[in-house]
């Protein structure tokens, strides 16, 4: 019975600072990835056979969820800084969380980059803008895969 | 979720990774789907294309999302054998209630998009869209509660 409460404790108690810090890293996580899928759809809904948006359209739908990216990454690298710093068991020189601070700014880069290419020229622009967005996509998933299996953790 | 991750086999890792992107591209193909018809709204119903993208996204972007999480996270589960107090923890509760219940308004959403992208072709199919719309976005403000409940695992 002790152990059964010991292994509840483990997973159900009072929401800590950690906690806090913990739930708007993964919610600034979550404005990344939801957003970056929502520009997916974006790329899909103009691709030039069968356009579903007009110009206009696609503009306005990407300039609502264009910053989202932004505002995620921001999230993330912040409250995930301040984890890092507030747990005993992370530190910010791990080895993965190194490797996710440089894959953090590879996609934010990326990201950017096809954001301008879009903006620019949404027709003559397009393939970089989806190779750029494609880079940034990659790099997110492979920051996620990290997250879970924390190598060297 | 970390917490979690602290004490968790290697085992339990790729369904874990399942649970979670599932439940990343479900988020955002709500999001996908409540911009474009709030968008879509706030134009009159005059910007067809994105009425359109917005009920597109619901049964060929929510629907796969889901089952994608919902089978990440009965295997997760599976895998993690939790203790008889954790399974009946508000948390988890949480999200089994968001998750099921969420289930159930998907399927509706999917029934409107349907009918939807059939009255379009017509004329119609706006409050049909306005239905979709607001239901996603009241999905997506439940599913904020449950990443919170998931990640801070409150008593």
């Amino acid at each position: 019975m002790a152990a059964s409460a010991c292994e509840h404790s483990r997973y159900a108690r009072a929401v800590s600072l950690y906690d806090w810090l913990l739930f708007l890293h993964v919610l600034s996580a979550f404005f990344v990835v939801g957003a970056l899928t929502a520009l997916w759809g974006l790329v899909v809904a103009t691709r030039p056979s069968a356009p579903l948006l007009a110009e206009q359209e696609a503009r306005g739908f990407g300039r609502i969820v264009g910053p989202l990216v932004g505002v995620g990454m921001i999230g993330t690298l912040g409250f995930g800084i301040g984890l890092a710093i507030d747990s005993s068991r992370y530190h910010p020189w791990d080895g993965w969380i190194v490797a996710a601070l440089v894959l953090w700014a590879i996609a934010g880069w990326a990201g950017g980059e096809a954001g301008k290419r879009f903006d620019r020229d949404p027709v003559g622009g397009r393939p970089a803008g989806m190779r750029f967005q494609a880079l940034s996509s990659a790099a997110v998933l492979v920051i996620l895969v990290l997250m879970i299996w924390k190598p060297g953790a | 979720m970390s917490v979690v991750a602290a004490i968790r086999g290697g085992s339990v890792n790729f369904p874990l990774f399942l649970h979670v992107l599932g439940a990343m591209l479900l988020v955002g193909t709500l999001l996908l789907a409540a911009a474009a018809l709030v968008l879509s709204w706030r134009r009159q119903w005059a910007t067809l294309g994105l009425t359109r993208l917005g009920l597109r996204a619901l049964p060929m972007g929510v629907l796969p999302a889901y089952v994608l999480m919902r089978i990440g996270a009965q295997w997760t589960e599976s895998r993690e054998q939790l203790p008889e107090p954790v399974v009946d923890a508000t948390w988890l509760t949480i999200g089994y209630i968001t998750a099921d219940g969420g289930a159930v308004l998907i399927l509706v959403m999917v029934v409107l998009a349907v009918l939807g992208l059939r009255k379009l072709r017509a004329g119609g199919g706006s409050r049909l869209a306005a239905a979709a719309g607001a239901i996603s976005t009241l999905l997506l403000a439940v599913y904020v509660v449950t990443i919170w409940a998931m990640s801070t695992k409150p008593d």
